[in-house]
């Protein structure tokens, strides 16, 4: 393979997105509700209600997370401690979700839509090989969803550092188990839903088809954010923790590399398989 | 036995390879045969002209060649090699044209120009290459303008302008100038022309007649993915119309009994009388004896097939079954 191709493939399906204000807004306003919007208005809700017997009666619900995670919930009042659990627990998982959203929307549409549009006949009479093109375009999906999200999540950490922070003891987020989430776990199961969601994109007549078959791959993200808002995942060993990420790396990797096989000009040209 | 130092053995000399050699060929699409056995010879430094209708397989010959489409049957070869077995080394030898000018709509036009020049990992100033290309198809002024905006002239200019950044050796211009109106055909068609000064072999689909006239070293017709005919459009009339004609009309009419003096057949063929000659000295014959027999004469207008002419006679034999050139 030929890296120079596949960057330059990369690059010019990010240039064209940034040139999109049809994909940038909604971009900005689904991270601006996951990392802002949503977690801001719930613990200045708390705040502003206090130990009242709501929250306190949502404090006690925390003793159902595994003990380890329990015993990182930092906080000496129930409304310090339901809002470190919910910054933790709750909105950060579920933002994992966005990179998926994201990677998912752009990557429906990249292979599909170079026959959409007529261009496919371009590439795919292009010294390129397919295994560049699909790489190329894997890491053009990848990229906004996995930058957009640490960007929501710097945004993300001020805003939730800057509200509970003082009533825990100062800054806390990001936490060491958030950093495995997202350098660990997240990549490789963001890779591996992009490498099905291309594989899709590749195969159906349309965009819209290709966007309704790709919600299906949204699944393994739910499962990583469920097990996370729970507290298993990181109520497990090290070993285990690095274990099941390995798996998800695997995993990715022989997606990836069957994906790369599974691309063929004609799918570009959008011409019937005979 | 051969005295060898008499009589050195003569290695014949292989004809050259040609650019192009599709032998056999089919490809099929579900049901839809797209190419049916097709037969097919492109020379180095020609202008071939594929002609057909929609969905003859014009396209699809293109796709072949290149390799970027497979095919269920036959032998491909482009530049002597398997295309599918040396796509990449092949692909960077040919530029395509498609009939959408396969544009980046939100890209400005240097940037269509450069993601090419990338992928075709062109060597050297790639921006003067880019300038210098748009320069010649005279798209430089909108360089820096979305191709979004283009008009459909500006667009085929440029992705005529993108087709030779890489100075291929083979381009493929699939209905090139579809959708330009006249003046603009005409400069596309006139650049095209300037490609082959350069030593390039040029292969053109086309439905238009008229496009291909007198632009076309070989012509080839296909119909349901095979190839009809091929060769030069001299040849080609010179096999269906092998005895020159020309069409008289006088004053009164030619009268039938004058022209079976002169010995020569005729057919009426609406006002005119049609004549068929072994050659141009027996048109100044016959007018002469003609004219010495009193015929006032008001036209006489040598027979000029044109490839239109041809193709609907070619068309016309097929579907009446006639063997190649045998109606003429």
């Amino acid at each position: 393979m030929n890296g120079h191709r596949i960057l330059t493939i990369m690059r010019t399906d990010l240039r064209q997105l940034l040139k999109s204000k049809d994909f940038l807004i909604p971009l900005a306003a689904l991270s601006a509700i996951f990392f802002v919007i949503l977690p801001m208005m719930l613990l200045l809700a708390i705040d502003a209600l206090g130990d009242v017997p709501t929250v306190q009666r949502i404090s006690e619900t925390l003793d159902v997370l595994p003990a380890k995670a329990q015993a990182a919930i930092q906080g000496s009042t129930p409304s310090a401690r339901t809002q470190y659990a919910l910054a933790v627990y709750l909105f950060a998982p579920l933002a994992v979700i966005v990179p998926l959203t994201i990677s998912t929307a752009i990557g429906a549409a990249t292979m599909v839509g170079e026959r959409e549009r007529g261009t496919g006949e371009f590439l795919a009479h292009s010294p390129a090989r397919t295994d560049e093109i699909y790489v190329g375009k894997l890491l053009a999906s990848f990229i906004p969803g996995y930058a957009a999200t640490f960007v929501g999540f710097g945004i993300y950490a001020v805003l939730v550092n800057s509200i509970v922070g003082p009533k825990v003891g100062g800054w806390f987020f990001p936490t060491n188990d958030w950093w495995v989430l997202m350098l660990w776990f997240v990549p490789p199961f963001l890779i591996f839903a992009m490498t099905l969601v291309l594989r899709l994109s590749a195969r159906v007549r349309s965009t819209i088809a290709a966007q309704q078959a790709s919600g299906l791959v949204t699944l393994p993200m739910i499962v990583l954010s469920y097990t996370q808002s729970t507290g298993t995942l990181f109520g497990a060993s090290a070993a285990s923790t690095f274990l099941i990420g390995l798996i998800a790396w695997i995993a990715a990797a022989i997606s990836l590399t069957s994906g790369m096989r599974a691309v063929r000009r004609s799918r570009l040209l959008g011409v019937a398989i005979s | 036995m051969t005295d060898l130092a008499v009589h050195p053995p003569t290695v014949p000399t292989p004809a050259p390879a040609p650019a192009v050699r599709l032998e056999g060929v089919d490809r099929a699409f579900g049901d839809i045969n797209a190419l049916d056995q097709l037969d097919l010879e492109i020379a180095y430094g020609q202008i071939t002209v594929l002609l057909g209708p929609n969905g003859a397989g014009k396209t699809t010959a293109i796709r072949l060649i290149t390799g970027a489409l497979p095919a269920d049957a036959g032998r491909c070869e482009t530049f002597g090699v398997d295309p599918l077995e040396h796509g990449e080394d092949v692909r960077r030898r040919c530029g395509v044209v498609a009939a959408k000018p396969s544009l980046y709509d939100r890209l400005t036009g240097l940037e269509n120009l450069r993601y090419a020049a990338r992928l075709y990992e062109i060597d050297g100033d790639q921006d003067a290459r880019m300038r210098e290309a748009a320069a010649r198809f005279g798209i430089d002024h909108a360089l820096e303008l979305e191709v979004g905006g283009y008009s459909t002239g500006m667009k085929t200019r440029l992705a005529l302008a993108r087709a030779i950044l890489h100075d291929p050796e083979l381009l493929l211009l699939d209905e090139p100038t579809s959708g330009l109106d006249p003046e603009s055909s005409h400069a596309v068609l006139s650049l095209i022309r300037e490609l082959t000064d350069d030593g390039r072999t040029v292969v053109m689909c086309t439905h238009l007649l008229a496009e291909a006239e007198g632009l076309a070293d070989q012509v080839v017709m296909l119909e349901d993915g095979s190839s009809l005919v091929a060769g030069s459009q001299q040849d080609l009339i010179a096999m269906y119309w092998p005895r020159p004609a020309v069409l008289l009309d006088a004053i009164d009419g030619v009268p039938a009994a004058t022209m079976e003096a002169t010995g020569i057949t005729a057919t009426r063929e609406g006002d005119f009388v049609r004549v068929e000659v072994d050659g141009a000295d027996d048109i100044a014959d016959l007018v002469t004896a003609l004219v010495g027999a009193g015929v006032r004469l008001t036209r006489v207008d040598p027979e000029n097939p044109s490839l239109e002419d041809l193709y609907f006679r070619i068309r016309r034999d097929r579907a009446a079954g006639v063997e190649f050139g045998a109606s003429s």
